[in-house]
């Protein structure tokens, strides 16, 4: 089974061939912005983050963008920089450049290039550039055993556990067993469920990591001296029929599928392994997917019950309705129907087949919905304080 | 033979899905382990939500999955629904630490 990628070198395959955009503090945003408005067919996102960190908060930061900029889905990438930030767009720019000799990547500091409008006549140049030679580039054959998928929910009610994310499961089961990824993320929902994903462990050292990090998890929920449910499940969740963390963890669980699990990743580290790995992350929606994408995903799949639009700047995400209602009322932002296991017309297994050949589909230039929104949602895990 | 409207994950489960609202005094219907199961309903269950399918007491654990998704906090009768006003969660209780 194979796909049409682009090639980027040996062991490394990307869907997308984007040029990037991006800041890497506050302050360089609209820069960003107006450089992308500037030049069609690039990509941008922004984020309140980059400076007024401590170490190690911008570090996990730096990672974020460092991961964005490597990503092989991205052909090029314009870092954007104020100047006197903590999170320095020129070393964020040098370690892209180390770990991918062969991308193009041009930085841009707007109190070194003399200001706005400056900086953005320099990136917008920059930019230029890398669009007509990326368009240059042409997909080619590649196995799909070098696919990496993030598996994701947002909006969740009861038919996403029912439903859309057994169907993923079985997906993910598919792509595996095809010696494919597959990522499974969202920590807070698992807190009732880890025995079901740290049973399946290849062994103690990995079933213990996966336990340490939804005990972590929970334990800092805990210390807020408040019941979790309200902000985990979220309002809209509890609307949808999820009366708890564990009910909820329970339907989330089955993203994952039934293969093992090889390893435990923390946010926005990179992917090395194949198979299924958990990337321990939140369960907020944008801060997991910008994880996810980071550590390498190539696409996500990404199921909802209430209805979210989501999607990565950089990463195709694919929406999956739990439920057949949803997927008729919110026909800008849905992609596939997984409701038709809710009312008998199909079994989890013929959805699944549907998801897996999506991903195929996708991962060979068809566009998502939230693509073609043009969703560029990006969000900074902060594990310190604002200073 | 009726259409199902609810859905029943594992044996063991004292509460069913259901797939469409649910008026008082209807029947739900779901499939578990090869057999039909029915039960009245006395509330209003809307698409998505729970209803018990056996009785339940205070305290006792709700099982759905398979697996405990909480606790009662007051006795439930069969045909009644299940949701955050009787049932509680044990898991990232930070209200419950000292």
């Amino acid at each position: 089974m194979d796909f049409l990628g682009y090639r980027r070198s040996e062991h490394c395959v990307g869907v997308r061939n984007h040029i990037l955009i991006m800041p890497t503090v506050v302050c360089a945003n609209q820069v960003a912005r107006a450089i992308s408005a500037n030049v069609k067919s690039t990509t941008w996102f922004e984020h309140q983050h980059g400076c007024s960190q401590l170490s190690p908060d911008a570090a996990q930061t730096a990672r974020a963008f460092i991961g964005h900029g490597t990503h092989p889905n991205v052909y090029g990438v314009v870092v954007v920089g104020l100047g006197c930030e903590v999170v320095r767009a020129q070393e964020v720019a040098a370690e892209i450049k180390a770990q991918c000799p062969n991308k193009p990547v041009h930085v841009v500091i707007i109190q070194d290039e003399g200001g706005s409008y400056k900086a953005i006549q320099a990136g917008s140049i920059a930019a230029h550039g890398m669009v007509l030679a990326a368009s240059m580039l042409k997909r080619e054959t590649i196995d799909i055993s070098e696919l990496i998928i993030g598996t994701a929910c947002g909006g969740s009610d009861a038919c996403s556990g029912l439903a859309a994310n057994p169907a993923v499961g079985d997906a993910s089961d598919l792509l595996i067993d095809a010696g494919g990824t597959s990522i499974l993320a969202e920590t807070p929902e698992l807190i009732g469920a880890e025995h079901i994903i740290a049973g399946r462990a290849v062994n103690e050292d990995v079933a213990r990591r996966c336990y340490a990090a939804i005990k972590a998890c929970e334990d800092s929920a805990k210390a807020m001296g408040v019941d979790m449910r309200g902000g985990n499940p979220t309002p809209g969740n509890i609307e949808g029929g999820l009366s708890s963390i564990e009910e909820k963890s329970l339907g989330c669980v089955y993203k994952g599928g039934t293969r093992p699990l090889q390893d435990v990743i923390g946010w926005a580290e990179k992917i090395t392994k194949k198979g299924l790995i958990y990337m321990d992350t939140p369960g907020n929606d944008i801060e997991q997917l910008t994880g996810m994408v980071a550590g390498g995903c190539h696409i996500c799949v990404f199921t909802t019950g209430r209805g979210t639009p989501t999607g990565s700047p950089i990463a195709p995400t694919i929406k999956i309705a739990s439920n057949t209602p949803m997927y008729e009322k919110m026909q800008d932002n849905m992609d596939i129907n997984s409701g038709t296991i809710i009312t008998g017309e199909e079994i989890i297994q013929q959805v699944g087949q549907r998801i897996f050949d999506e991903m195929l589909e996708v991962a060979s230039g068809k566009l998502t919905k939230a693509e073609v929104l043009g969703h560029n949602d990006f969000g900074i895990w902060r594990i310190g304080p604002t200073m | 033979m009726s259409k199902m409207n609810a859905i029943i994950m594992k044996p063991q489960d004292n509460v069913a899905t259901v797939t469409e609202n649910i008026g008082v005094g209807v029947d739900v219907f779901a499939k578990v382990d090869g057999k039909i199961l029915t039960t009245r309903v006395t509330d209003t269950i809307l698409f998505g939500h729970k209803v018990a399918i056996l009785n339940i007491n205070v305290g006792e654990k709700i099982i759905k999955y398979g697996e405990v998704i909480g606790k009662a906090t007051t006795s439930i009768a069969a045909g009644q629904h299940v949701h955050v006003h009787n049932l509680e969660g044990c898991r990232g209780r930070g209200d419950l630490e000292s």
